[in-house]
């Protein structure tokens, strides 16, 4: 099965037997491709001693921790080939990812991507706040995820623009109008969770105090990145969700889970609260101590898989996120396939006592 | 002004090219039109003739040829 075939099928429309089924085809295709193309992957799988013949279900599929990208260029195709190249966030000094696309590769994430998120939001374009200022896709050589972010989902915007400037400051008058032009029409708006809660929430709710307020009850809006940055704030997805249903009437919001290393295989928070994994992509949860798998609801580190990397080595990883998966084709909102809940980062310690278990593996 | 000819203008002014390069002229074949050029360029094309692309289609607009093709959906005739 190739990746054509596979955006045939409706995102969230296989049980556990057929996409099992489908990621067995098409992931031991995808290891045994970069184990032929790409020479540093070919010698961990030597390294430890994986035999890919030997290999019945995905689930023993090696996994590459998400770290490595940081530390190698690992690429499956030749260099003449990368038509773009995307990087992790990172604080300045830290060392980030680099994840290299071909033309397929890159196509593919976004036909993923339009068939993951229209499946939440219609096939319809809609006029589209993107809560951000413009100057984060202005380094075109080099994409941060949040660049790489917002460019993926400019594609379901129609008219679009930037709420806040390069100031991240909110412009006020470009909402009104915006908002004004478009009355009655429903309208996405798209961010990173923390941008969102800091530089938009935070300035409705100075705003409201002004006596300006925004009537956002006919948006959509899709947001990620994390919850990491809003511990401090103290801030639950609950909370989250009501506080902006109470200062602009905002009800439809989704949050997202997704990595730049597996870019257009995200994972949408369905109407019920939970995590989707569609049949791009699947995730494991894994042990720490011996990184076997963990039962539904309990809690483990999460290995992501994904049918789109070709131009790469990266169609099974482990994260340095811990989750629990709740279920698996039985979520009240209908959508097939697992279903499950970001808890949290992996502590430093637990990450190096983690990396350490994983180096052993490969001796 | 034909419609050939304001297509035309929708590349050369988006991307910042002569009208000499736009024969063959592929997605991702010039740095200037990478995946940010692409989305100003489906704007540029989207208000030049008042239509609004599908989602498929600006993933399918590979090349200045085949925007040509995808245009006749809209009834854009070049
Ligand atoms: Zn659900």
């Amino acid at each position: 099965m190739n990746f054509e075939n596979i955006l045939e099928i409706p995102p969230y429309s296989l049980n556990k037997e057929d996409k099992e089924k489908l990621l067995n085809d098409r992931l031991i295709k995808l290891t045994k491709f970069h184990k032929e193309n790409c020479p540093e992957y070919s010698r961990i799988l030597d390294s430890i001693d994986f035999k890919v013949d030997s290999i019945k279900s995905y689930k023993d599929l090696p996994f590459l921790p998400v770290r490595l990208f940081k530390e190698l260029e690992l690429k499956s195709v030749d260099k003449s080939e990368i038509v773009k190249t995307m990087t992790s966030s990172g604080t300045t000094g830290q060392a980030v990812s680099k994840i290299f696309l071909d033309r397929t590769t890159s196509s593919n994430q976004q036909k993923a991507m339009v068939k993951i998120v229209s499946s939440f939001t219609g096939s319809s374009r809609m006029p589209m706040i993107i809560i951000d200022c413009p100057s984060v896709v202005k380094n075109r050589m080099m994409f941060s995820a949040r660049g790489a972010g917002i460019l993926g989902f400019s594609m379901f915007g129609s008219k679009k623009i930037y709420a806040l400037d390069d100031d991240m400051k909110l412009d006020v008058d470009a909402m009104r109008d915006f908002l004004l032009k478009y009355k009655g029409q429903k309208i996405l708006l798209f961010g990173f969770t923390f941008m969102i809660w800091q530089h938009f929430y935070k300035e409705l709710i100075r705003l409201e105090k002004e006596g300006v307020k925004f009537d956002l009850s006919n948006g959509i809006m899709i947001h990620g990145g994390g919850w990491k940055k809003l511990v401090n704030e103290a801030v639950s997805p609950e909370e989250f969700h009501q506080r902006l249903n109470n200062v602009c009437g905002l009800d439809s919001i989704h949050d997202y889970y997704g990595m730049v290393e597996q870019t257009g295989c995200i994972y949408m928070q369905c109407e019920c609260g939970h995590l989707h994994a569609s049949i791009f992509s699947d995730i494991i949860t894994r042990r720490p101590i011996d990184f076997s798998e963990c039962d539904f609801n309990e809690k483990g580190i999460i290995q992501v898989l994904s049918t789109i990397p070709e131009s790469y080595p990266g169609h099974s990883l482990i994260t340095e996120d811990e989750g629990i998966i709740l279920g698996e084709d039985d979520c009240p909102c209908g959508r097939k396939g697992k279903y499950f809940k970001i808890t949290g980062r992996m502590k430093n310690a637990e990450l190096r006592g983690c990396s350490d278990t994983y180096a052993a593996k490969f001796k | 002004m034909t419609n050939l000819e304001k297509y035309n203008k929708t590349f050369t002014e988006t991307l910042g090219i002569s009208e000499d390069e736009l024969q063959g002229l592929e997605y991702q074949g010039i740095s200037q039109w990478d995946s940010v050029g692409h989305m100003g360029l489906v704007s540029a094309i989207e208000d030049e003739f008042d239509i609004m692309m599908d989602t498929d289609d600006i993933i399918d607009f590979s090349s200045y040829e085949k925007g040509k093709e995808i245009l006749k959906k809209y009834d854009v005739e070049l």
